[in-house]
């Protein structure tokens, strides 16, 4: 049996003494732990702490940069800043949901097919946001529901900028157009400076520029709950908050001339076709249409599925950029440069005549090279070959020159290459070489170059390909004998806040050297014969300037060996492109350009006049006269052309100071250097 | 200090000042009634900003806390044989009230922690804070010390079967306080330290060898009730909310009313649970030191009053009511500082709602009643 315990009074209040203390001691510890624990956090952790308190308290909201405008040369405003109208809803200040949709659809403000998923779009956002329910109203509509306002609490008209083309297609494919920020555009832009946006610079001028048009971001903080809802007071006290102002974008200065350019749009208005106008003596685009074109404002408002399935289905390929993208074959517009190799390279005197009896054959080939045209020239020089286009002419002076001549010749001159012009997307074109064909065929039989693929080379047919761009650069290249300039369509940026206009210097490119006076003066004279007494003559009566120019017609499929082309009997989406170059005025030029027609047919008859109709909008004063040339824009003047029209000496200089690989051999014996052969 | 000269004044020369005369009469300790209203004003002033500037949120706080008084003035006056007497029976209809209050909540097919009395909403969980060391003490008068292992088991289940019923509630932060309540009891009686060691060890092995017995999504929660802040959007939003709230307190604060994450509700539960969290935000580390400190007065006045009473039973309810109140503050100071993990208890006397404040001073009540009946035997 165990022993009985007794209570022992002494011992057990002795006990709870000692548990007591040490209560009391466990208690000092466990303090002292705590407030370690807050010393860690309040003083040592503190900026730490401070840091994410502010975060949530604040937040920043973008206030969104005004864009810059677009003005053309003449200061005419392109692209521009209009207020777009949108319906807003704030849902815990509406007192009737359904009621007050249902109101809407009465007022013909939002379709009834559309109520369930508003509803659903409403539920889904907090109580407090305003949620957009109708984009894009439309003056009437605005007017609609202002009258009818009253009925509508927690509704609310709210504007915000948004890009607007007062002139609409005119000149679209170099300006491009605003868009929709892409899932592609967030890849390569901040979303930060995007934030408060929603549209975006998307082709053209929009696009290249995108970024002094965009302008900086300013930002407003505002104190926000646990809800996210902002709130003007925090407890008893109303914080202070910074707000940073925007900075708008520059506006960008082109050097297009609108006036130009919607001559040239209306020369090609009901035709596929370009028009490239540049500045021989800056690389000034002075017009760039691609018709048909499109309503840029569609992009900018937010196209719809429909409209834009539209443009994309047209035949016409409205969104097709032709001027830039679209490469065709240059036909007979080689001629003047192979003229000028044919020159440089001295396998050809000028003075001699040849005879063109309608047809060219290969020594060696049983392939008979024809006039395009049909018919024959008979006997022709070199100025006539130009001027009356003289395919059997420079049939023979291509298989003369020869391939590898005839691509190191031209490559100056821009073929084969982008022309470099400040707005992207532009297509290189090919200029085709003995190296290029061994590469780009499959077929090791293929890859070999055949001579009588060097004699179409002579007429601008075969491999060869050009944008509108390219062409009217290399005509421009002529034009200023030589010197080269990236086309720009952009010549300044201007501060809007400040108005400081600064200039875009004109960008100079590697010029063409090694080539005489002498032979530029005769291509140029070649090329004035086409407009007075050759293929265009048509277009250069009446002229109060001289032009200088070349047709061309680019087959869009070969003619068989001895059949008869006849435009008429063509499907039209089958005829021959038709092509003009020229310049203007021919002795000191200030306009070079290209006239795309698509299946205009021969180009003579098609983009010749509408070529005309651009030079003379833009050389022509009102009085219908020359107008005084202008003081060219940044760059130093063009060197005088009086040397250029002077006679030259007999005696050519025989010595080549250029040590460059396109340097020209020395002469060999003119007799021996065209075979042009009879029929 | 005027109060010490009359505490052990009094017993010599029975000179009685004007205050300490009103103080002896209402049979209540001076230094812990000064203490306990220097928190609950404090309290106030705080709740205040808490709430969003809700003067109805004071106005209720204030009646509770004067029933709170009510209840401890009344408490303080009843001889402590009575409470003696009525623990048991008070243990029992705590017993009884939770059994109802689970029967109504299983056919009303929704757990619920109160009964309707019609004016007042009354928990029985929470006179079961005060029955549970009551019963435990009264246990444990008669017997000698330490308790022997039968008393030891048969106090374990005296304390689990209510810690079970208001766990099943379910209430853990109630439940967890009341067993602390009663086991403040027993390690107060003198439970060897030895015996600690041991339960401490088994409860170690056991938590081992349930955790190798749980499935992942198992384990993955109990990790998350350890360390909220493995789950920021869930459990961790009010422990990560709360630490923001008290690191950028700083030293000094932001001002009273000017506590971001508070008056801007990032925080959650802050006049409730949370409140320590504004205090910290609004008053800086100098306001929180100095709450503690009110706190750890309050808790050392009333363990000295629990080792001046002269029966086990007052010794060992006064000591558990007097060490409770600090675990109080602890859990909950703890939780929001991220020391401890997230449970529902209040900060006593400054947290708003429920009838924990009643609780708590009914609890102050029946301390101050054990000691100021002591039999002061002549000197």
């Amino acid at each position: 049996m165990p022993a009985v315990r007794i209570k022992d009074h002494w011992r057990e209040q002795h006990l709870f003494d000692q548990r007591a203390l040490f209560a009391g001691a466990l208690i000092a510890l466990l303090t002292v732990v705590l407030l370690a624990r807050l010393f860690v956090l309040q003083v040592l952790r503190h900026d730490y702490y401070a840091e994410l308190s502010q975060g949530n308290r604040v937040r920043t909201e973008p206030i969104p940069a005004v864009r810059g405008l677009i003005l053309d040369r003449n200061a005419e405003v392109i692209a521009d800043n209009q207020p777009a109208y949108q319906l807003e809803l704030v849902p815990e200040e509406v007192p009737d949901l359904k009621g007050t949709l249902k109101g809407l659809v009465a007022l013909a403000l939002i379709r009834s097919e559309d109520l369930d998923e508003l509803l659903r779009t409403i539920r889904s956002r907090r109580s407090f946001d305003s949620v957009p329910i109708r984009l894009r109203m439309s003056d009437e509509d605005v007017a609609r529901f202002a009258v009818r306002r009253f009925e509508f609490p927690g509704l609310d008209i709210k504007t915000r900028q948004t890009r607007s083309y007062p002139h609409r297609d005119l000149a679209v494919h170099a300006l491009g157009y605003v868009g929709a920020i892409s899932e592609q555009d967030l890849e390569r832009i901040d979303p930060a400076a995007y934030s408060g946006t929603t549209l975006i610079g998307k082709l053209g001028v929009e696009s290249a520029f995108e970024k002094p048009l965009h302008g900086t971001n300013g930002l407003r903080e505002i104190l926000v709950n646990a809800q996210g809802r902002s709130v003007a007071r925090q407890g008893a006290f109303i914080p202070s908050l910074r707000t940073k102002a925007p900075t708008a974008g520059d506006d960008v200065l082109l050097s297009l001339d609108l006036k130009v350019q919607r001559v040239a749009e209306e020369a090609l208005r009901g035709h596929r076709g370009a028009v490239v106008a540049l500045d021989p003596n800056n690389g000034d685009v002075i017009a760039l249409a691609s018709m048909p074109g499109f309503d840029p404002n569609l992009f900018g408002r937010g196209i719809t599925t429909a409209e834009f399935g539209v443009l994309q289905n047209d035949i016409d390929r409205p969104l097709f950029n032709r001027a830039l993208r679209g490469a065709y074959p240059p036909g007979s517009t080689v001629k003047p440069v192979i003229a000028l190799a044919g020159l440089t390279y001295h396998v050809v005197d000028p003075q001699q005549r040849r005879f063109c009896a309608g047809v060219f054959h290969l020594p060696g080939s049983a392939h008979l090279f024809r006039e395009g045209k049909g018919g024959k020239h008979g006997s022709v020089d070199l100025e006539d070959a130009i001027a009356r286009s003289c395919d059997v002419y420079f049939y023979g002076l291509a298989d003369v020159l020869g391939v590898d001549r005839i691509a190191a010749f031209m490559a100056p001159f821009g073929f084969g290459k982008p022309t470099g012009i400040d707005i992207g997307g532009e297509k290189p074109g090919l200029l085709p070489s003995r190296q290029w064909k061994a590469k780009a065929f499959a077929r090791a039989a293929d890859r070999a170059w055949f001579p009588g693929e060097t004699v179409n080379f002579g007429i601008g047919q075969g491999y060869l390909s050009v944008t509108p761009l390219q062409l009217a650069h290399y005509v421009s290249v002529i034009a200023s004998r030589g010197k080269v300039w990236k086309p720009r369509l952009v010549s300044g940026l201007r501060d809007t806040l400040t108005g400081r206009l600064q200039r875009i210097p004109p960008v100079p490119d590697r010029e063409v050297t090694g080539v005489d006076p002498e032979d530029w003066r005769r291509v140029v004279k070649g090329m004035i014969g086409a407009t007075t007494r050759g293929t265009a003559a048509a277009i250069g009566a009446h002229a109060a300037y001289s032009i200088a120019g070349k047709t061309g017609t680019a087959q869009v499929f070969s003619v068989g060996q001895n059949e008869k082309y006849n435009a008429k009997d063509v499907e039209e989406r089958l005829r021959d492109h038709s092509w003009f170059i020229a310049f203007a005025p021919a002795e000191a030029p200030r306009i070079a350009l290209a006239v795309l027609e698509e299946n205009g047919g021969w180009g003579a008859s098609a983009a010749a006049p509408i070529a005309r109709k651009v030079m003379d909008a833009y050389l022509l004063g009102p009085d219908g006269k020359l107008k005084p040339a202008p003081i060219p824009t940044g760059a130093p003047a063009a060197p005088p052309s009086k040397k250029q029209l002077e006679p030259t000496s007999p005696s050519r200089p025989p010595e080549q100071k250029q040590a460059d690989t396109r340097t020209p051999p020395a002469p060999r014996a003119r007799t021996t250097a065209l075979s042009v052969s009879a029929p | 200090m005027i109060y010490e000269e009359v505490t052990s004044a009094s017993r010599a020369r029975r000179t009685l000042t004007g205050a300490a005369r009103v103080l002896s009469a209402l049979k209540i300790d001076g230094p812990l009634v000064v203490g306990l209203a220097l928190i609950a004003v404090y309290g106030l002033i705080v709740l205040y900003s808490a709430s969003g500037q809700n003067a109805g949120t004071i106005v209720r706080t204030l009646m509770r806390l004067i029933l709170g008084t009510v209840a401890m003035l009344v408490l303080a006056r009843v001889n402590p044989n009575f409470l003696r007497r009525t623990s048991p029976w008070l243990y029992a209809i705590g017993i009884v009230l939770l059994l109802v209050v689970a029967a109504i909540g299983h056919i009303g097919m929704g757990a619920q922690r109160w009964l309707d009395l019609g004016i007042i909403r009354f928990q029985p969980s929470e006179l079961m804070k005060l029955a549970v060391p009551m019963m435990c003490a009264w246990c444990l008068q008669e017997r000698p010390l330490p308790p022997s292992w039968l008393t030891l088991g048969l106090l374990t289940g005296m304390i689990l079967v209510p810690v079970g019923l208001v766990a099943m509630q379910p209430d853990l932060g109630t439940a967890a306080l009341i067993a602390i309540a009663g086991g403040l009891v027993i390690i107060l009686a003198g439970l060897q330290v030895r015996v600690m060691a041991m339960l401490a060890g088994m409860a170690a092995i056991g938590a081992w060898f349930g955790w190798s017995f749980m499935h992942d999504y198992q384990r993955k929660r109990v990790l998350t009730f350890l360390d909220p802040q493995t789950d920021p959007l869930g459990a961790g939003y009010h422990i990560i909310q709360s630490q923001i709230a008290i690191g950028s307190g700083g030293v000094f604060g932001k001002g009273w009313m000017n506590g971001s994450q508070a008056q801007l509700e990032f925080l959650p539960e802050r006049s409730t649970d949370f409140i320590f969290a504004v205090v910290g935000e609004e008053f800086g580390l100098l306001g929180l030191t100095l709450l503690l400190l009110l706190y750890v007065l309050v808790v050392s006045r009333a363990i000295y009053l629990a080792t001046q009473t002269q029966d086990t039973f007052a010794r060992l309810l006064a000591g558990s009511l007097a060490l409770t109140f600090f675990v109080y503050v602890f859990i909950n100071a703890g939780m929001v500082t991220g020391l401890l993990p997230v449970v529902g208890v209040p900060l006593p006397l400054v947290s708003y709602g429920g009838t924990s404040v009643v609780t708590l001073l009914a609890g102050f009540g029946i301390l101050m009643a054990l000691y100021s009946h002591r039999k002061l035997v002549g000197s």
